[in-house]
């Protein structure tokens, strides 16, 4: 069983729509016992970093979800999802769920139009089931203004250029997290979604 | 690279697609389920869907439709039109909508948009700006809701707007809409100038070149409405969307 976090921060029903679509199925929760008994878990997103880590805390979810990770189950992080999996954001003063030794910046060159908000593309730089045969002109929504530094290289998937380069997908063993949304990028999310139900 | 969006802009009434000119005379131009399928189908990237009166007459917005129109987005939706607090944006973006765009509720009292940016991130409001050009060729800030022009300076009014955490700003050139004769590249210059958030540009677009002389001027984003809906000299309805390798070709290179 999949299940979506719901934490009343995450635009939860482009998620399932997307899942759906991809042939799968899943419940949306905010309860313990259903993550608990979750054989993968979405951390969706949209929202600020700690209104995101509060909301979680208040449902006592931090612990559960941590459980389990430990335990083997794929955890994909969508864009705040992903910033959640973190240690730590400048856009917050709470610490993240630290699945994931990163830290997020926001974007800072002066020529640069904060949110980067848009259709980019990735450049993936280490083999992983969930970016497989992805081509050079796939292409996928982002709406962002902070983007991860990993203190292990090793972490990052790919990395997306805006203004150079930064991390656009990163993963810890069964912990992945992506900047972008692959629910609201036509074929492209659906194939990794489709990837995700296979993990 | 990031690319330039190409956003089909639709026009709600009543529960019908509308296209107006020049913000008047809306002309009925079919279901918008339907359209918002086709245009899924299309890839296009990003849609904006405002309900042109909601705000004017007072009334909420139509949370089950609008639910409807998001379970066919596999791409953003924006949605605008009668959002004036922070529980309908709440509603809204559980129901499946990624941006709010505002406009009377912003005019009147920025602290709206700085709430809904501080709980659902500045990426989720676009504050929509609608600019009408005064007899003698200046630039006034302009209130569709009310229908007439505001006093005060409508780069400031941006600024302001993206301070208070507005993620994008929409900005409609009202002579231009509907006319398909060109976009209004001063204003966009401007307001390209005014501000560091990603503006998206409206009115008067009928072909890329048009789009790309907004893009030229600073524009991250150009919406349309008349071009994706109607065809030929006699305006019959058809809905269209350029392919991605025309649209990357006219935008991007």
């Amino acid at each position: 069983m999949i299940v979506i976090v719901d934490y009343e921060a995450g635009n939860i029903a482009s998620v399932l729509n997307m899942i759906r679509k991809a042939g799968g199925d899943a419940i949306v929760s905010g309860r313990a016992d259903d993550i608990k008994r979750a054989s993968k878990l979405i951390l969706p997103g949209v929202g600020s970093f700690d209104h995101g880590i509060t909301h979680l805390q208040a449902k006592s979810l931090p612990s559960v979800m941590r459980e389990r990770v430990v335990a083997g189950v794929p955890l994909l992080g969508i864009c705040l999802g992903m910033q959640l999996l973190a240690l730590r954001s400048e856009e917050g003063v709470q610490p993240g769920l630290g699945l994931i030794r990163a830290n997020f910046k926001r974007f800072g060159r002066p020529d640069l139009r904060v949110p980067h908000m848009g259709w980019n593309t990735l450049n993936v730089t280490r083999k992983h089931p969930l970016l497989d045969n992805i081509g050079e002109e796939d292409r996928y929504y982002f709406a962002h203004s902070y983007y991860a530094l990993c203190e292990d290289p090793a972490d990052v998937l790919a990395t997306t250029d805006y203004g150079g380069p930064f991390v656009s997908a990163y993963a810890q063993a069964n912990v992945v997290g992506v900047q972008f949304h692959p629910e609201k990028s036509h074929r492209f999310g659906l194939r990794l979604m489709k990837r995700f139900l296979e993990m | 690279m990031l690319k330039h969006r190409v956003i089909p802009c639709l026009l709600l009434r009543n529960g019908g697609l509308v296209k107006t000119t020049k913000f008047r005379d809306p002309k009925y131009v079919g279901d918008p389920l339907n359209a918002i399928r086709i245009f899924n189908e299309k890839e296009v990237d990003e849609l904006i869907v405002l309900d042109i009166e909601c705000s004017r007459v007072g009334r909420e917005p139509d949370y089950a439709l609008i639910e409807e129109f998001a379970g066919e987005c596999f791409m953003p939706l924006a949605y605008g039109g009668g959002v004036s607090k922070v529980e309908q944006a709440k509603e809204l973006f559980a129901r499946g909508v990624e941006k709010l765009c505002i406009q009377t509720a912003a005019l009147a009292d920025l602290s709206l948009i700085r709430q809904i940016a501080d709980r659902f991130g500045s990426q989720s409001i676009v504050v929509s700006v609608d600019i009408k050009k005064s007899l003698l060729g200046g630039a006034r800030h302009y209130s569709a809701a009310r229908q007439r022009t505001l006093a005060g300076s409508w780069t400031e009014f941006i600024r302001a707007a993206a301070d208070a955490g507005a993620g994008e700003i929409l900005l409609n050139a009202v002579d231009r809409d509907g006319t398909l004769s060109g976009m209004d590249v001063e204003i966009i210059r401007e307001a390209t100038a005014a501000c560091s958030v990603p503006i998206i540009a409206a009115g008067g677009a009928a072909t890329l070149a048009h789009m790309r002389a907004a893009v030229d001027a600073g524009a991250s984003a150009v919406a349309a409405g008349a071009m994706f809906v109607f065809h030929g000299p006699h305006r019959a309805v058809l809905i269209t969307y350029p392919r991605y390798h025309d649209l990357i070709s006219a935008l991007d290179r």
